[in-house]
């Protein structure tokens, strides 16, 4: 801990460090951090997507060895944890916006169970619109 | 009568103590007994050297807080019966300062309490004669839940980001100037922003780990209160960067 860090208080008062592995003392902290980890797998899925989107425009050959790379078992497993880590971001992320977003309707403030299923409803219908899409093809 | 055994936390400077040490005390206790009830049995029957805080005994000085069983919690709302067989391990609050036994130094927290200005803030005042700044009942409800804080520095011990930077303000410090933000009555949300959106002390530090509105005996949400004012702070910055501002 640098030294602009250092509590003050009384000259005998006991100071006491916080711990490296703070995060690992209670649930609720390793589910926080665990939370900010899944920005990693998110950033993987963004470049994971921009080198498919790279694949299709070089030509059918590169779009197929993309393919090919993708089913390697390390792309395949990771890819697998990316789906789980999305879907606990979204999830924490979804809860938590009607303690950050506060609407109202009129003079009352709109429930938090409404605002936070307004973004699982607009991510159900996103997800059915791009699998219409895929699918109709 | 039923006995459950408490360890608490005993720090004294004064006898060359170098650390915080625990001892176990045996105490008696009815169903209806709290952790304080057990403390001022110790003091009053045990050992008259503990050294804590305490004082209405109901929920609303904020002076009984105490890490009880590693969690942040008013012992005088912590029931010993909770917490039987026991033992009962009973420390001061986390990330302040100890200066005995279970009493720590919150000199950091009223610091950083003055600076946001928690009070009305008027840049003009109005006579007397035209009577009190009214509220409507709506307009008081959009802040009342903040001011519930009793300022207890229960969301401090449960926040690890003021365990590791003592520098920030803290949850409830901003839920406190978030509390007068939203008054229809102030006009100081301006001068808290300045000081609140810069530095490691201000609100873009809390990364909404949300354990201080978990612990919070009052019901406040600071957590939310933090993030509420992040959007505000951006909001406020986006409107610098429009033309449409500088009108």
């Amino acid at each position: 801990m640098s030294a602009h860090l250092a509590r003050s208080g009384p000259p005998h008062a006991y100071r006491r460090k916080a711990s490296t592995w703070w995060w690992l003392t209670r649930w609720p902290y390793f589910a926080f951090v665990l939370r900010e980890m899944t920005s990693v797998f998110v950033a993987w899925s963004v470049v994971w997507v921009l080198l498919l989107l790279r694949a299709a425009g070089l030509g059918e050959i590169q779009y197929r060895q993309f393919f090919a790379w993708s089913a390697s078992p390390l792309i395949l497993i990771s890819n697998g944890v990316t789906v789980v880590m999305l879907v606990y971001h979204t999830l924490t992320w979804f809860n938590l916006v009607p303690r950050v977003m506060v609407f109202r309707f009129g003079r009352r403030p709109i429930p938090g169970p409404v605002m936070a299923g307004s973004h699982y409803l607009a991510w159900a219908a996103v997800t059915v619109g791009l699998a219409w899409l895929l699918v109709s093809r | 009568m039923n006995r459950i055994t408490m360890e608490v936390a005993r720090y004294r400077p004064d006898q060359e103590e170098a650390e915080p040490t625990l001892q176990a005390y045996e105490v008696p206790y009815e169903r209806e007994w709290t952790v304080l009830d057990g403390l001022n049995h110790i003091k009053d029957e045990i050992d008259g050297t503990l050294s804590y805080r305490w004082s209405c005994r109901m929920g609303v000085c904020g002076s009984c807080g105490m890490m009880v069983n590693g969690e942040p919690k008013l012992t005088c709302g912590a029931f010993l019966v909770d917490h039987a067989p026991g033992p009962v391990r009973v420390e001061p609050l986390k990330s302040f300062p100890i200066v005995r036994d279970l009493v720590v130094d919150i000199e950091e927290f009223l610091t950083h309490l003055v600076r946001v200005e928690p009070w009305l803030v008027r840049n003009e005042e109005k006579p007397i004669a035209e009577g009190e700044y009214r509220q409507t009942p709506d307009e008081l409800d959009i802040y009342k839940q903040y001011s519930m804080c009793i300022n207890c520095m229960i969301c401090y011990a449960a926040c690890p980001v003021y365990a590791l930077d003592p520098q920030f303000a803290g949850p409830a410090a901003i839920a406190l100037a978030q509390r007068y933000n939203l008054d229809s009555r102030d006009q100081g949300a301006e001068r808290r922003l300045a000081h609140l959106s810069s530095g490691h002390e201000g609100i873009w530090a809390c990364t909404f780990v949300g354990e201080c509105s978990v612990a919070c005996p009052k019901g406040v949400d600071p957590a939310g209160a933090i993030q509420r004012y992040k959007l505000t702070a951006a909001m406020d910055w986006l409107g610098t960067l429009l033309p449409l501002a500088e009108r």
